[in-house]
C-alpha cells in the first residue's frame, strides 16, 4: 500500500478508474451494437470530443476558482454563426483571421462574465444564466432567422478542416480538430500546474479568503479564468463551425452542461481548488462516449441520454465528496508517518533543547 | 409621541427602500404601457397579463423560500416539465385524469425529496444538486413522452385552465392568491419563516441554537418539488397539451423575478411583499413588450439582464455608499 501511495496521486489514481470505465463502456456496447468498433465511429466521436472537450478546459478553469461559466453553449453558439456569415460574406478571408476572430469574440464576452463577477461581485451562477439567455439573444436577433449554409462557406473550411487527418494508426484517423484540442489541453494542463498564474487558480478555489490576505489579485485572476474560457468557447465556435458547416440559432444549445458535466466527471471540484485538465479530457471522453454509443443502442430509447447525464453529474459530485476526501485524508495520513518516520531520530534529539 | 416628521420625508425615506424603488419602476412601466395601449387597464387585460405567466409566479413564491434560506432550485422548470409529462403519458396509457393529476404531484413530491437528500444528508450544494436535477427531470420527461405531443384531455380540465371559474378569475389565479396568502403568513409570522432567514443569515448560529436546519432544508426542497408539479399540471391544463419541452426555460424568468423583488442572492434578507411587486414588474413589462410587438427571444434577453443588473445595482450602491462614508470619517479625523 505504501508503495502504491508513494507513486500516485490521488488525481492519478482517478484518472486511471475513468480509463478504466472508458474500456468498460467500450466493450460493454461493442458486444451489443453490430459493427461498433469502426473506423467511422471512432471519428465521429473523437471529433465531437474534440469540441466538447475544449469548452470543458475553460469551464474548468472557471470551476477551479470556485465559480461556473453557463454561458458558453451561447457563446459557442454565436461565434459559430457570426464566423460562419463572415467567411460566407467573404470567402477569401485568410483562416487565421477566422480563428482569431472566433477566439476574440469569445473572449470579449467571456470578459463581460467576468468584469460582473469579479468587479461587480454578482454571483458566477446569476451572471452566467442571464448572459446565456442575452448572448442567444444577441445571436437570434442577429441571424434575423437566417442559416449559414455550408454551400456559401469557402472550400478550406467545408471540405479541408474536418477531413484532414494528422496522422492514421490503422484504419484510425486522427483528425486536425482532434490535434487540435490534444494541443489546448497539453497547454492548459502545462500552464495548471506550472506557471504562478495556474497555481494562483487552486489557491483561490480552495480559500478564497486566504488568497486574497496572501495579497494575491484575485478579481484579476478570477476576470482573467472567465475570458480564458470565452476564448476557449470561441475556438470550440469555430471548431462546430469547420465540423458542420450548416449553422442555426439554436447551434452549442445544452453544451454548459455537458461541459460542466465532463469537468464534475473529470474529477473537478465543484467547489474549487482541485482538478485537472486531463481529468477533464477524459471525462468528455467518457460522457461524450455514452452519449453517442446510446443514439445506436436499440435497446434504449435514445431520449435517456439527458437523464443520465443529469445522474452521472449527481454520481461524479458525490463519489468525490465521499471517496475523493477519503482518499486524500488516507494518503495525508501516510504521508504524515513517513516524514515522522525520516524524522525521528532528529526531533528526539533537538527535544532537550526545547525543554531548557 | 414621536415629533411629528415632514410628510414629504416619511415618503422620501419609504422610497429609498428597495421595495420603493421597485414601486417606483412599476408605475413608471404601466404609464409608459397605459400611454402606449389603451386598453391596457381594462380588467380584462390584468387578468390576462396574470393568467400568462401564472405558473411562474406560482414557483416564484417557493423560489423566494428557497433563495432567502440560501440555497437555490434551478430544477423546478424541468419539474414543471416531469409533472405534466407524468401526466401526459399515463392519460395516454388509459388512466383517469384525476389518477393522472395525482400521480404527477407524488412525482413532484419524489423529485423533491431526491434533491433534498442529496442536499441534507450527503450534504452536496443545492446548485450543484438541482442543476443536475436540472437535465435530469427534463431527460425523464422526454424518456416519457420521446418527441410525441399528448393533447385531447377530458373538456373539464381544459376548462379548468382556460375557462374563468369564480368570477373573472381562473383556478390557476385563485390557486396562486391561496399559496400567496400561505407563503406571507408562513414566512412572515411564523416562527417556520423566522428559522428560514436565520439558516439564510447563518447556518451555523442556527444549527447551534438548536434550530434544526437540515430539517427545514427538506421541508423546503419537497415543497419546491411538489408546488413546480403543481404548476406543471396547471400549465398541461391551460395548453391543453403537453410535450418533452414543456416549460423549458422558466427557471430564469422565476428566478430573476424573485431576486428582483430584493431577496438576497446569498440568503437571510428580502421579502415576498417586494418578490409581489417585482413579479408585477415582470409580468407588466413582459406584457407591455408583447404589446408593442417586441419578440419573446428580445423579452428573455431583457430579462436576463433585468436579472443581473437585479444583483448588480444593490452592489454598486453598497459600494458607493461605503466609498462616501469612508470619506466622511477620514474628513472628520
Amino acid at each position: 500500500m505504501n508503495w502504491l501511495m508513494r507513486r500516485f496521486r490521488p488525481e492519478q489514481i482517478r484518472w486511471l478508474v475513468l480509463l478504466l470505465l472508458i474500456i468498460v463502456v467500450i466493450f460493454f456496447f461493442a458486444s451489443q451494437i453490430d459493427n461498433y468498433l469502426s473506423a467511422r465511429f471512432f471519428v465521429r466521436v473523437s471529433t465531437s470530443v474534440a469540441i466538447i472537450a475544449v469548452i470543458a478546459v475553460g469551464q474548468t478553469l472557471v470551476v477551479l476558482t470556485r465559480n461556473i461559466d453557463l454561458s458558453v453553449g451561447s457563446i459557442v453558439g454565436f461565434t459559430a454563426y457570426f464566423v460562419g456569415q463572415q467567411l460566407a460574406n467573404n470567402n477569401e478571408m485568410a483562416p487565421l483571421l477566422a480563428v482569431l476572430m472566433a477566439t476574440g469574440i469569445g473572449a470579449a464576452m467571456g470578459a463581460f462574465n467576468g468584469i460582473l463577477v469579479s468587479y461587480g461581485r454578482v454571483p458566477a451562477i446569476i451572471v452566467t444564466l442571464g448572459t446565456l439567455a442575452l448572448y442567444r439573444t444577441i445571436l437570434v436577433q442577429y441571424s434575423d432567422a437566417q442559416t449559414v449554409i455550408t454551400a456559401s462557406l469557402p472550400s478550406w473550411i467545408v471540405d479541408y478542416l474536418p477531413r484532414a487527418n494528422i496522422f492514421s494508426i490503422g484504419n484510425l484517423d486522427f483528425r486536425l480538430l482532434v490535434g487540435l484540442m490534444v494541443v489546448v489541453v497539453i497547454i492548459f494542463q502545462l500552464v495548471l500546474s506550472y506557471l504562478p498564474y495556474g497555481r494562483r487558480l487552486y489557491a483561490i478555489g480552495s480559500n478564497p479568503d486566504a488568497a486574497r490576505n496572501a495579497g494575491f489579485p484575485s478579481q484579476r485572476i478570477v476576470f482573467f479564468a472567465f475570458v480564458l474560457c470565452g476564448a476557449l468557447a470561441g475556438l470550440a465556435g469555430f471548431m462546430f463551425l469547420a465540423r458542420f458547416g450548416n449553422i442555426t440559432v439554436v447551434a452549442g444549445l445544452g453544451f454548459e452542461l455537458k461541459s460542466v458535466a465532463a469537468a464534475v466527471v473529470g474529477g473537478v471540484n465543484i467547489f474549487g481548488g482541485s482538478g485537472t485538465v486531463i481529468g477533464t479530457l477524459l471525462g468528455a471522453i467518457l460522457i461524450d462516449l455514452i452519449d453517442n454509443s446510446l443514439i445506436r443502442w436499440p435497446e434504449i430509447s435514445q431520449f435517456w441520454r439527458e437523464a443520465l447525464l443529469g445522474l452521472m453529474i449527481l454520481l461524479a459530485v458525490a463519489s468525490d465528496l465521499v471517496i475523493m476526501n477519503r482518499l486524500r485524508n488516507m494518503w495525508a495520513r501516510t504521508e504524515l508517518q513517513m516524514v515522522q518516520q525520516e524524522t525521528e531520530e532528529p526531533l528526539q534529539q533537538e527535544e532537550p533543547r526545547y525543554a531548557a | 409621541m414621536p415629533p411629528r416628521q415632514n410628510f414629504l420625508l416619511v415618503v422620501w425615506d419609504r422610497l429609498k427602500s428597495w421595495e420603493g424603488f421597485l414601486l417606483v419602476i412599476l408605475i413608471a412601466i404601466i404609464v409608459i404601457n397605459s400611454i402606449q395601449t389603451p386598453a391596457y387597464l381594462s380588467i380584462g387585460n390584468q387578468i390576462n397579463l396574470f393568467n400568462l405567466s401564472i405558473e411562474k409566479i406560482i414557483v416564484a413564491l417557493i423560489m423566494a423560500f428557497i433563495i432567502i434560506n440560501a440555497e437555490i432550485d434551478l430544477s423546478v422548470a424541468s419539474m414543471m416539465g416531469l409533472s405534466a409529462c407524468t401526466l401526459g403519458w399515463l392519460y395516454s396509457q388509459g388512466a383517469p385524469i384525476f389518477t393522472a393529476f395525482l400521480a404527477g404531484l407524488v412525482v413532484g413530491v419524489l423529485g423533491g425529496a431526491f434533491n433534498a437528500f442529496w442536499i441534507t444528508k450527503v450534504r452536496l450544494p443545492s446548485l450543484v444538486v438541482t442543476l443536475a436535477m436540472l437535465i435530469g427531470f427534463r431527460g425523464l420527461a422526454r424518456v416519457l413522452l420521446e418527441d410525441k405531443s399528448i393533447g385531447d384531455f377530458p373538456e373539464w380540465f381544459d376548462a379548468l385552465g382556460q375557462q374563468p371559474l369564480i368570477g373573472p378569475f381562473p383556478l390557476a389565479l385563485i390557486v396562486f392568491f391561496i399559496l400567496l396568502v400561505i407563503a406571507i403568513i408562513i414566512l412572515q409570522y411564523s416562527g417556520f419563516g423566522r428559522y428560514v432567514y436565520v439558516i439564510g443569515n447563518n447556518s451555523e448560529v442556527a444549527r447551534y441554537s438548536g434550530v434544526r436546519v437540515q430539517r427545514v432544508k427538506m421541508i423546503l426542497f419537497i415543497a419546491s418539488g411538489a408546488i413546480s408539479a403543481l404548476a406543471g399540471l396547471l400549465y398541461a391544463a391551460r395548453l391543453g397539451a403537453v410535450r418533452g419541452d414543456l416549460a423549458l426555460g422558466f427557471e430564469l424568468d422565476i428566478i430573476t423575478m424573485v431576486l428582483l423583488g430584493g431577496v438576497s442572492i446569498f440568503g437571510g434578507s428580502g421579502s415576498i411583499y417586494g418578490v409581489l411587486l417585482s413579479i408585477l414588474i415582470v409580468l407588466n413589462l413582459r406584457n407591455g413588450m408583447s404589446l408593442s410587438n417586441i419578440t419573446g427571444h428580445i423579452q428573455t434577453g431583457v430579462i436576463g439582464a433585468l436579472l443581473i443588473l437585479s444583483v448588480l445595482i444593490p452592489n454598486i450602491t453598497q459600494s458607493v455608499r461605503n466609498m462616501l462614508s469612508r470619506r466622511r470619517t477620514a474628513e472628520a479625523q
